[in-house]
């Protein structure tokens, strides 16, 4: 079968228009998808942008990441675990208030794996901080040492664990970027939430993926890491603070 | 004398054999009375990832591995998962693999081995084990691609990690 120059053309105009008209689809990132048997790569680093400006006062994500990761608390705030909390700061001369995200930053360089005596607290290959319950003795050195506070140690027996995420007692725990569904190429909980329920607040991404929207936004935007003077190399960064 | 002594002597004799006996008998007949034998209740009959004989002497071990594997290198396949022990070993009644006779606690209560797995993990399976349909996909890969199908559906909508929202 031979094509004429008219159809030729024809053809070409539709695979333009497909183009033009899908910009969102990057053929790339679907070969990239990891698959259940593959470890996680050094090649990715996993990270998170928060716009405050655009971080309103609900408290979805916080939420979100309870359902997820089936959080439950014994109503004593002082104790209860929390991977992800809300924060408001205010300006004390001019009264000016933002209210943001404060969750485990996933640094580089992150003094809670410096401090762990047993190897439990550790960064996996893609950037992730997690902490490895069967090594973990509740030490708490980790909970010291992050400036970020965003650990938590579990006090009491946990029941009603999600199969995706165990939890227990006498072992520190924090937010794991929901490593659980990054693994089956989802987003995490808080991410899904903001941006479906909130004010889309949160882009997560691949910090390595220059074609990614995460690492365009870092690129063109002003954006900072909280403690950049301890220079952790956070893989969370604010914006509009 | 001699008769005197022999009458009281074969007497203690006969009753310290009558003891032996009566007490290898309760010994023999122990197991019946003492620890009730594991209730071993396979709810979706079939092969299971092992031959049986594996499994009985080397779950843990397989266990183990695949935990450091999925912990420390996110290494998720199903087949030799936690997870996918208890899908497929829950008992559809108490949706558990615990409980007097649970797949895992009824042996493990009778070896009387400590298991630390359910401290944090959930005896539950994924989808309720009522729901599951006794079907035998042993391989892992059948069932893995039908949860990932299942995951997939509602999550569709938020897919393409890094697109413009």
């Amino acid at each position: 079968m031979s094509l004429d120059r008219r159809s030729f053309l024809g053809l070409g105009a539709v695979a333009f228009a497909g183009v033009a008209i899908t910009p969102g689809l990057r053929l790339i990132e679907l070969v990239q998808a990891r698959s259940p048997e593959e470890a996680a790569s050094t090649l990715k680093r996993w990270g998170l942008l928060i716009d405050t400006s655009r971080c309103t006062d609900c408290e979805v994500c916080v939420t979100a990441c309870h359902t997820e990761n089936g959080i439950t608390g014994h109503g004593r705030p002082a104790t209860d675990a929390q991977w992800i909390r809300k924060v408001t700061l205010s300006d004390k001369r001019t009264g000016h208030a933002q209210t943001l995200p404060l969750l485990c930053q996933h640094c580089e360089h992150p003094p809670c794996v410096d401090v762990c005596p047993t190897g439990a607290s550790f960064k996996r290959a893609d950037g992730i901080v997690l902490v490895d319950k069967h090594t973990c003795i509740g030490c708490r050195y980790c909970v010291m040492a992050c400036p970020y506070g965003a650990r938590s140690f579990i006090h009491e027996t946990v029941t009603g664990q999600k199969p995706d995420v165990p939890r227990g007692k006498g072992t520190v725990e924090s937010c794991t970027l929901c490593v659980h569904r990054i693994d089956r190429d989802e987003q995490p909980a808080c991410v899904e939430a903001c941006t479906a329920d909130g004010g889309k607040a949160m882009v997560f991404g691949d910090l390595n993926d220059s074609a990614a929207n995460l690492h365009q936004r870092l690129r063109r935007e002003p954006t900072i890491q909280l403690r950049a003077d301890l220079a952790l190399n956070t893989g969370v960064r604010y914006q509009g603070l | 004398m001699k008769s005197t002594r022999d009458k009281p002597s074969r007497a203690i004799g006969a009753t310290v054999i009558l003891l032996i006996m009566a007490g290898l008998a309760a010994v023999a007949a122990s197991p019946q009375a003492g620890a009730a034998p594991p209730v071993i209740r396979i709810e979706k009959p079939g092969q299971c990832v092992e031959p049986t004989a594996v499994m009985r002497r080397d779950h843990m071990k397989l266990i183990l591995h695949q935990r450091d594997q999925t912990m420390l290198r996110g290494i998720r396949t199903n087949k030799h998962s936690l997870k996918n022990c208890i899908d497929c070993h829950a008992s559809p009644k108490t949706n558990s693999v615990l409980g007097k006779e649970g797949f895992c606690e009824s042996c493990h209560t009778y070896a009387a081995v400590q298991m630390d797995c359910f401290e944090c993990h959930s005896p539950s399976p994924r989808a309720p084990a009522s729901a599951n349909k006794p079907v035998a996909t042993r391989t892992g890969v059948a069932s893995e691609a039908a949860r990932r199908a299942a995951m997939a559906a509602p999550a569709a909508a938020t897919r393409g990690r890094g697109a413009a929202p």
